[in-house]
């Protein structure tokens, strides 16, 4: 029975795990790349940019990722003339897009807050120095800050990722083929509880393998600190 | 404008009272939940304090699983695994979508309050518990009267984070076919043909429940540092 099904449905799940990583992958560098300006935008000084970055990191920490999804995939098909006369209809027709799409607006939002926090705990001190060397904004922020609030950020992120992995989950309730969407589609034809257990196994894996690679991260990162404390 | 508010009005033709009975369900299911992912939460935090390792192992591994599958897996291996394990000792019987829902939300729940909890144990220090046995008090009464009222002041910002996570995954449930906030709306939708309206209306519904609870959660706070001084 079981070696049946692993013939079966084993190189499907296979590829379902490289949907899987491919959701997530995609979603948190494109997140990353959102969460910069955002965080930025949450600390300036314009209160139009405070209140619109405000209104987006709340509505997305807020609400279900699978209300967000159902927003975006059947919502999106209200809007499909404005999408057609826009040539982006294609994409919002794909149910893989469109997870990716809510993926991103979401880790983004996530992101964004975490790296605030991590700007925000940087001693002033720090960007005074950096000014009064002469240094311009941007190389201020991206020499200096930056890599400093990624050092603070770099666990929560991390933690950040394993929550995506986890939510990426949902996308299968909109006929995305990711490890869970495979499952479903073996169970529903098998009845053999198994394979959720294959599932159970491939994300654990995942998110395990991931948090041991942060933890020595961390500690790589972070060698200089523990070295100074010593001496 | 007229068109929407008759939608969502109260009544025969609008759906806000299917709303607000999938709210309804979403407010209970998580309140129900909070009581058991509470006390198994502690429960494993004791067990992974302790000095046994038949206890310590079965507990780390539990909290690893438990943290480490999507939700959405964990509630189809309850509902699914319930239904046939109960199956195969009573013969036929319908799982209950609520309380596998309950179960299910109530594990992960648990296993990231473990880890809330953990940390508390942590921060009240063992020199309370050796004051307690000083004081001449057994050790049921020194947790009761020493240690839980500062673990509870200590673990409760990580608490209400987790209880406003589990608000947003009830939402999971509305795959099981248990009629919660999310799947009333999807019902809507199917009617009306308004999915962006609804979802968008839903994801408010979501955001006030947050902002309710956010505000509750401040006034436990309050109450839970009334023995300390504020300075």
């Amino acid at each position: 029975m079981t070696a049946e099904l692993v013939e079966r449905y084993g190189l499907r799940m296979l590829e379902g795990l490289l949907v899987t990583v491919e959701l997530v992958v995609i979603s948190v560098t494109l997140g990353a790349l959102l969460a910069l300006p955002v965080a930025l935008a949450r600390m300036s000084r314009s209160r139009l940019l405070r209140g619109v970055s405000f209104g987006y990191v709340h509505f997305f920490r807020g609400t279900p990722l699978l209300a967000q999804l159902f927003l975006v995939y059947y919502g999106s098909g209200q809007f499909r003339h404005f999408f057609e006369s826009i040539g982006l209809w294609w994409l919002f027709r794909d149910a893989f897009f469109c997870a990716v799409f809510t993926f991103t607006l979401n880790t983004g939002a996530y992101q964004a807050e975490i790296l605030r926090g991590a700007l925000r705990s940087i001693p002033p001190g720090q960007r005074e120095a950096a000014m009064a060397l002469g240094l311009r904004g941007p190389v201020v922020l991206f020499k200096v800050l930056l890599p400093q609030a990624l050092l603070i950020g770099l666990r929560p992120l991390g933690n950040e990722v394993i929550l995506m992995i986890k939510g990426s989950a949902v996308a299968s309730i909109v006929t995305v083929y990711d490890i869970m969407g495979v499952a479903d589609l073996a169970f529903a034809r098998s009845f053999d509880l198994s394979v959720y257990l294959w599932a159970a196994v491939l994300y654990i894996g995942m998110v395990e393998t991931l948090s041991r690679l942060l933890n020595r991260a961390e500690r790589w990162l972070s060698a200089h600190l523990f070295a100074a404390t010593k001496a | 404008m007229g068109d929407t508010l008759a939608l969502l009005s109260f009544g025969p033709d609008g759906w806000g009272d299917e709303l607000a009975v999938g709210a309804w369900l979403t407010i209970r299911l998580a309140l129900a939940t909070l009581p058991f992912g509470l006390v198994l939460g502690l429960a494993l935090a004791l067990m992974r304090d302790s000095g046994r390792r038949a206890l310590r192992i079965p507990s780390n591994v539990f909290t690893t699983v438990f943290r480490g599958l999507p939700e959405l897996l964990t509630l189809l291996l309850v509902y699914y695994g319930g239904q046939m394990l109960l199956a195969r000792i009573f013969g036929e019987v319908e799982v209950s979508a609520f309380i596998a829902g309950l179960v299910a939300l109530g594990l992960v729940f648990a296993a990231y309050a473990s880890e809330v909890f953990l940390g508390a144990l942590r921060g009240v220090g063992r020199g309370q518990y050796e004051a307690g046995h000083a004081l001449g008090l057994r050790p049921p009464a020194v947790f009761r009267l020493i240690i839980l009222p500062q673990l509870i002041r200590l673990a409760l910002p990580g608490l209400a984070n987790l209880w406003l996570v589990l608000l947003k995954e009830t939402s999971l449930v509305s795959v099981i076919a248990l009629n919660d906030l999310l799947r009333e709306t999807s019902v809507a939708v199917r009617a009306t043909k308004e999915p962006f309206l609804f979802y968008f209306v839903a994801c408010l519904i979501y955001l006030s429940m947050s902002a309710v609870s956010s505000v509750g959660i401040a006034g436990i706070e309050r109450w839970s540092a009334r023995g300390i001084r504020r300075t």
